[in-house]
């Protein structure tokens, strides 16, 4: 078994209805969905697995079987046909003893609306999960109180779940899921309920304390900008069946089939795509070493205004403009140094594109994308990203950097001029 | 035509062999029952009616607010002052205890019929029975069973009340919210639980409508039963009747009326958080939050400096 395989699922099926086991061979037998007579197919043949730490979505339009499917990995609907392991541990055909006890153990859930004790105090719905578990009242309440405090609800321990908004109840929701350490947490389309300005807080939210506390998530939702928002991987559902399972940017890249190309045109690209998705080969890049007359050269083969500058470990240093270079050229310096400008504005590889709008429009060049090292791994020239918007990311062939270059005569002329021999470096596209 | 189906021999016959073959049990019923009514009336009826009266309204204000406190004493200084002070004590220890052994059997029956379809499938159609049978026709068998006296009182009006506790109490269950039992379910606790710390407390609005329509149908029922000589006002009414004493008849029917109101408001006020002991509570939470604040302020003020913490 897989150390870092929470959860896996294989072959689930759940039919509701009467003579469920036959309409599941039946449907393993290649029938669709709507000729299983009285039997109606919410599950078919999900099969998957979710590593541990990782955020994975479910997404699918209401009536895909997605809450069904949920429902499933924590034995609250027991399924027709397959198995689900939590933590190497089959979960069916075990007592509801020690199904219960797996619950209060091993995976807790966030609902859709919230489901909280509307009789209880915030502080106590939080203590909830360890109430059953068994844990003595002053330790639970002091953990749920340090729970509450991080899901940003201190201070409110004391109200009633009424008294709050539809967001910070669900804090409490997540917070009770939270509080039992569970390392699996399930999440019922746990942001859907909210308006949108507060559902954007909670997925940032959630996406914070995921990096702080490392659970492993499978999250349902409908919201295709939500998945693609918070999922390291989606699976995509449609009519019970799980259509494609895919990082999100295979998903937007690589539909596999046409509904879920469908789906993901309405997606918002911005959001999902990064810097290093979108970015180019720079046409040609200049070492910082080599001087003013190979820096020309190179950029009067490009066809180039300007070039970035590197060091030879691609360390981006900054970026020159052909006149300046043609400055010193002229005036016979040999060292590039004078010319370069330090503020090349290069943004992170994992930027996502919404925040690459105003860097590109103030950048000269092609926006430089650099790793986490600082290396220059690419660039993003500005017809790029509008074609990327537009579903269309390989229609910048005619990309052309701006202002328009300097004359090849003049620069001949002034080549000739001086008459060096550093090497050049040139890269090939 | 002479086709007929002797029902009427069988349910005889049927209560010639229960009075016959298991007596024992309504024996064992009958004193139950006698026990329980006598202990009331005893409590009821040893202080000055008085002071029983400044204890209930006392409890009303405590319920319900004073006006309602003021409402419970005029309505019983009427009784008193029509001379049906201890008719109406014997009549409020009847409904008393028929009513809690109502409570007692229709709650779990309700629970169990909405745990379970079959159940309430089958309950259904009883209750509707028991509803609907003219409420005089119970006080045959339990004149026969039980004698004359509070015992088929008892019995009738617990037969009768019993159905609206059973359906309002399932109503209740079922309608909790299907999610907050599945979080239950999915922190792992168990049904036992669940139903003790979500569905019952969730329900208990119902539930406590179904306990006041109890006590209601026990009140109109236990005037019917002072026919069998179960005493109180009941047996004031049906002795009005008798000698077609109009003002004696109104006597005791107004006072069956202020009780039903004194009852009905007591019973629909549980739950409802109004009334003098829910403010007193509400007051000592709000001292305890602001006390907890200012603890918390001062924390603070420790952890982080006067400046840092804005003051």
């Amino acid at each position: 078994m897989n150390e870092t395989i929470v959860l896996r699922a294989e072959g689930l099926y759940k039919v509701f209805g009467r003579h469920a086991d036959d309409a599941v061979e039946k449907l393993r037998k290649g029938a669709s969905r709507d000729d299983l007579g009285g039997a109606t197919a919410a599950v078919i043949d999900a099969s998957f697995e979710v590593k541990r730490g990782e955020i994975f979505v479910v997404m699918g339009l209401s009536g895909s079987g997605k809450s069904t499917l949920i429902r499933m990995l924590n034995g609250l609907h027991p399924q027709t046909a397959g198995t689900v392991e939590i933590g190497g541990e089959s979960i069916n055909g075990v007592s509801p003893s020690e199904l219960r006890d797996i619950r209060r153990h091993k995976v807790s859930m966030v609902f859709q609306h919230f489901a909280l004790l509307p009789h209880r105090s915030v502080l106590d719905n939080v203590a909830y999960g360890l109430e059953i578990q068994g844990i003595e009242k002053t330790e639970r309440l002091a953990r749920a109180r340090k729970i509450t405090q991080i899901v940003g609800l201190a201070g409110w321990e004391d109200k009633f779940p009424s008294q709050l908004s539809g967001g910070m109840q669900q804090r409490v929701g997540l917070a009770r899921a939270l509080a039992t350490e569970t390392e699996l947490l399930l999440m019922d389309e746990a942001f859907s309920a909210l308006d949108p300005l507060i559902r954007r807080e909670m997925q940032d939210q959630l996406l914070e304390l995921q990096s702080e506390l490392g659970k492993t998530i499978v999250f349902i939702t409908h919201d295709l900008n939500e998945a693609m928002y918070l999922g390291d991987r989606i699976a995509v559902m449609r009519d019970g069946r799980i259509v494609q399972i895919g990082t999100p940017e295979d998903i937007l890249t690589n539909p596999a089939n046409e509904y879920v190309e469908q789906f993901v045109q309405d997606v918002d690209r911005s959001r999902v795509l990064t810097a290093e998705s979108v970015m180019r080969a720079p046409r040609a890049v200049i070492h910082e070493g080599s001087g003013p007359h190979a820096a020309l050269t190179v950029m009067r083969d490009e066809q180039l205004s300007a070039a970035y500058v590197v060091k030879r470990d691609r360390t981006l240093v900054g970026w020159v403009r052909d006149r300046d270079v043609l400055d010193l050229v002229r005036s016979g310096t040999k060292d590039l140094s004078p010319a370069i400008q330090r503020d090349h504005g290069a943004v992170a590889n994992d930027t996502s594109l919404s925040e690459l709008f105003i860097p590109a429009i103030e950048s000269a060049l092609p926006l430089a994308v650099h790793d986490e090292r600082n290396k220059l791994v690419g660039v993003i020239p500005r017809v790029t990203l509008l074609a990327t918007l537009g579903g269309e990311p390989d229609a910048d062939g005619l990309a052309t950097p701006r202002p328009d270059p300097l004359p090849t005569a003049v620069v001949d002329r002034a080549l000739d001029a001086s008459d060096e021999g550093l090497t050049t470096v040139k890269e090939a596209r | 035509m002479d086709f007929r189906i002797p029902v009427g021999t069988w349910i005889a016959s049927f209560f010639d062999w229960v009075e016959r073959d298991i007596a024992w049990l309504f024996d064992a019923l009958k004193t139950l029952f006698v026990t329980l009514n006598d202990a009331l009336v005893w409590v009821f009826a040893t202080p000055p009616a008085l002071v029983l009266i400044a204890v209930i309204a006392i409890a009303g204000l405590m319920a319900r607010g004073w006006k309602f406190a003021i409402g419970v004493v005029i309505g019983l200084l009427f009784v008193v002052s029509v001379n049906q002070w201890d008719n109406a004590v014997d009549t409020l220890a009847l409904v008393i205890v028929a009513a809690f052994l109502a409570v007692i059997i229709a709650i779990p029956m309700g629970i169990w019929a909405a745990k379970n379809d079959k159940v309430s499938k089958t309950v259904k159609p009883v209750l509707d029975f028991l509803q609907t049978l003219p409420a005089f026709v119970y006080l045959i068998p339990a004149l026969a069973l039980f004698g004359v006296g509070v015992a088929p009182g008892v019995i009738a009006t617990l037969i009768f009340s019993v159905a609206p506790g059973v359906r309002l109490t399932e109503l209740g269950i079922r309608g909790v919210d299907a999610e907050v039992v599945e979080a239950g379910q999915a922190f792992g606790a168990s049904p036992r639980r669940i139903l003790r710390q979500i569905q019952v407390p969730l329900a208990m609005p119902s539930i406590m409508a179904g306990i006041n329509q109890i006590i209601m149908l026990a009140l109109s029922m236990v005037v019917i039963a002072g026919l069998v000589g179960a005493g109180g006002l009941g047996g004031e009414v049906a002795k009005a009747i008798g000698k077609l004493d109009v003002g004696l008849g109104f006597e005791a029917g107004l006072s069956v009326v202020a009780l039903a109101i004194i009852l009905d408001r007591f019973t629909g006020s549980f739950g409802q958080r109004m009334g003098l002991y829910s403010k007193l509570r509400k007051r000592q939470m709000d001292v305890k939050a602001a006390d907890e604040q200012a603890r918390l302020d001062s924390q603070e003020l420790v952890d982080k400096g006067p400046r840092r913490a804005g003051f």
